[in-house]
């Protein structure tokens, strides 16, 4: 209450005048309000991200949200005579954003599996998948399952059933499974050649088929799986809500309509109905996978492994993208302390741009938007995007160094003879390197986390691996400390060494 | 080479013009300086001395005039040792990489050097752990390391106490008895006159007044000249 009356003084010294709407503003903003207090409003979440037939906004109205779970959402509210409203939460986080309490109900292709099952309330299921696999069309009779992929790259949805069913092939089939963020580009990938096979539900294959020409799935089902609705774990009276007016559209052939209008619509579907209503309880309905809840020791124990192996992905980058950056910096700040005035504009204009665009729009530039013409391949991808990030930040260290290095010894070193070269070597530089040691250590730990960042192309680094732990064993707390523990034994060190350099090397201030 | 005292002289300055924007620095400035000179320039702030002295080093250019200089040796009167280098290295840097000098010859050389200018058993600190005096030597010998027959030196006296004013005195008359030309700013008309073979006066961008110290110095005959001992008597020791 205090900062709500401290705030919007604030707010009106940067120019808002202190108004009750201010006011009511930041106290929406800044309260989280109880959901007893709108019982009116239903919040259910999903990602909207995840696009057709699921969740998309409308291609007419992009401010109105449609997609069979759209349609389901507004089914439920009407008949809990609650107004629906929708709360964006990335696909991945949906477990961890219902456990908090973010929306009632989260919908938006959450698939049935038993750690879902375990941390939250979870409806009946409404729709049965199957996982498929898509190759390339000339492909197609090279490889027709799992098993023909050996030593192949096969790429699906992250904490998916199908990521479960590819991490499993990975140990019995030799296949190396490739996760990615969102259901898209594992597709156009495929098509690129970055990976052999893509291993999804019908559902998100179908759609692919539709947008990729050169594709073909193989009807045959890996496995299959059922898609719910779930609810924070105290929540079970909304959630057996839900059931029954599960039960009634399936019964009374909206649910049905809902998927025809979608055209998702299949056989499978009333048999699982049939299956739903002959049950009288909620329950999993034969749900591949291989999850279960240990307790926390033997997930440690799981994981582990895993996560150094995601740690020593992480320090390999980052020091691999580090020594880039910093020959690159070095370029660059030689170029504009030396360089002609048009060497200098150049350089001058790759800094500003690459230290005023996020460095998460570079990687996306260097994987997806130059696939067409250059094809790398994500590590190397990832590695470029840190280095040429980083080497603007780092060359402007190195140019305000060479800059602290006093003229006077420049002109010292012109009469003596030195070159301009020469004097760079051996007198400028190794002074304008000890000057630029501590920020250089900052940006190497400031790397060191941004390296995470690279996941989004496919590189599963420590925080990712990170993630995928939290994801399966629906919990951030264990696998949060481990991975907070691991960047703190490879920045701490580090800290350390720069600071017994920098005791070595100190230079006394003019 | 222009005219026959150019080829004996290590240093021989013609009708020099500077000038910075609209701003004329130098309007014509004749000086020479054969080979144990020890010439002062001296003048009041602004008058251009430090310009005089960048101009013959080649690291500022000039609009107009000759300049005909020897290899040059300077000191500058902030010293601008390099920091990272220890004194004998500082020494030891140009005669290694720039001519060529094996690194223990240069080693020798500079040690050499360093003894005779009183600092030998400095070599291994640091810039920043000598003193202002010593830092000098150390900058002297760094200019002389490279074998100039011109040292320039700005104001060498301004860090100096006056006994080791005096100590440095007797170290330049000795290297201009070895056969060097020097030429140096100074405000510090009592150095001038124990330690300068020559003076020249320097006021609004030209020479007013040369000569010997004591007859300069001692009956000054030009208005600025005056006014600078003025200045320099009222000035706290």
């Amino acid at each position: 209450m205090i900062l709500c009356a401290f705030l919007p003084r604030c707010l009106w010294i940067e120019g808002f005048p202190p108004t009750r709407t201010t006011a009511a503003i930041l106290v929406a903003i800044l309260l989280p309000i109880p959901a007893s207090a709108q019982s009116s409003i239903l919040r259910w979440g999903g990602d909207a991200e995840g696009g057709a037939p699921f969740v998309q906004a409308d291609p007419v109205d992009p401010s109105r949200l449609t997609g069979f779970d759209v349609e389901i959402a507004e089914l439920i509210a009407a008949r809990l005579g609650r107004i629906p409203q929708f709360v964006q939460v990335q696909y991945t986080s949906l477990d961890q954003s219902a456990k908090r309490g973010d929306f009632d109900i989260g919908l938006s292709g959450v698939e049935d599996i038993p750690a879902r099952r375990a941390a939250l309330a979870a409806s009946v299921p409404y729709y049965e998948f199957r996982e498929v696999m898509t190759v390339r069309e000339a492909d197609r009779d090279l490889y027709r399952s799992l098993e023909d992929l050996r030593g192949r790259r096969v790429a699906t949805l992250g904490g998916t059933i199908a990521y479960e069913l590819l991490l499993e092939a990975e140990r019995t089939h030799g296949i190396t499974a490739v996760s990615y963020d969102d259901d898209v580009h594992p597709y156009t990938d495929l098509g690129l050649g970055r990976v052999d096979a893509v291993v999804l539900d019908n559902v998100l294959a179908d759609r692919a088929m539709r947008r990729n020409a050169g594709l073909h799935t193989h009807p045959e089902a890996q496995a299959t799986g059922h898609y719910i609705i779930i609810t924070a774990i105290e929540n079970t009276a909304l959630r057996d809500e839900v059931d029954v007016i599960l039960r009634d559209a399936m019964r009374d052939g909206v649910l049905e309509s809902i998927f025809r209008t979608w055209d998702v619509w299949n056989d499978d579907q009333p048999q699982l109905f049939a299956r739903v209503l002959a049950q009288s309880t909620a329950g999993t309905l034969g749900t591949p996978g291989t999850l279960s809840s240990p307790g926390t020791l033997s997930n440690v124990v799981r994981y582990l492994p895993s996560l150094l192996r995601a740690a020593v992905v992480t320090l390999v980058l980052s020091c691999l993208a580090m020594a880039l950056a910093v020959a690159l910096g070095i370029a660059i700040a030689v170029g504009r302390v030396y360089g002609g005035s048009l060497v200098r504009l150049s350089l001058m204009v790759y800094v500003e741009v690459m230290r005023g665009t996020p460095l998460l729009l570079q990687l996306f530039v260097i994987y997806y938007g130059l696939a067409s013409v250059i094809r790398l391949p994500a590590f190397l991808a990832a590695l470029l995007g840190l280095a040429l990030n980083y080497a603007a930040f780092e060359s402007e260290i190195y140019r305000s160094a060479l800059e602290a290095v006093p003229r006077g010894q420049l002109d010292a070193a012109r009469i003596l003879g030195f070159t301009n070269g020469q004097a760079l070597r051996l007198i400028r530089g190794p002074q304008a390197f000890r000057l630029a040691l501590a920020p250089m250590t900052n940006d190497f730990v400031a790397l060191l986390k941004d390296s995470s960042l690279v996941s989004i192309l496919t590189v599963v680094e420590l925080t990712k691996q990170t993630q995928i732990f939290a994801t399966n064993i629906g919990s951030w707390l264990v696998p949060g400390i481990l991975c907070a523990t691991l960047y703190l034994a490879m920045s701490l060190p580090l800290g350390h060494l720069a600071r017994r350099l920098e005791a070595r090397w100190r230079v006394a201030t003019p | 080479m222009a005219g026959g005292d150019a080829m004996t002289d290590a240093l021989t300055v013609r009708g020099l013009r500077v000038t910075r924007g609209a701003r004329e620095i130098l309007t014509g400035v004749d000086l020479h300086a054969r080979a144990g000179d020890v010439v002062a320039l001296m003048g009041l702030s602004g008058s251009g001395k430090t310009t005089i002295l960048r101009v013959i080093a080649g690291l500022e250019p000039c609009d107009a005039g000759d300049v005909h200089a020897a290899k040059v040796g300077m000191v500058f009167q902030f010293h601008y040792l390099f920091e990272h280098l220890s004194a004998i290295e500082n020494v030891t840097l140009a005669p290694a990489h720039v001519h060529g000098v094996a690194r223990d010859e240069a080693r020798r050389r500079a040690q050499t050097l360093l003894d005779q200018l009183g600092v030998g058993h400095r070599g291994q600190a640091l810039p920043r752990e000598l003193s202002g005096g010593e830092a000098q030597r150390v900058a002297i010998a760094r200019a002389l390391a490279v074998d100039p027959p011109l040292l320039l030196l700005d104001e060498p006296t301004a860090s100096l106490d006056p006994a080791r004013r005096n100590e440095l005195g007797d170290a330049l008359n000795e290297l201009a008895r070895s056969g060097r030309a020097l030429l140096m700013t100074s405000h510090d008309d009592d150095f001038v006159r124990s330690h300068a073979t020559r003076v020249v006066v320097l006021a609004d961008g030209r020479v007013v007044e040369q000569g010997e110290p004591r007859d300069v110095l001692g009956n000054p005959q030009h208005a600025a000249t005056r006014a600078l001992l003025q200045m320099e008597r009222s000035r706290p020791r």
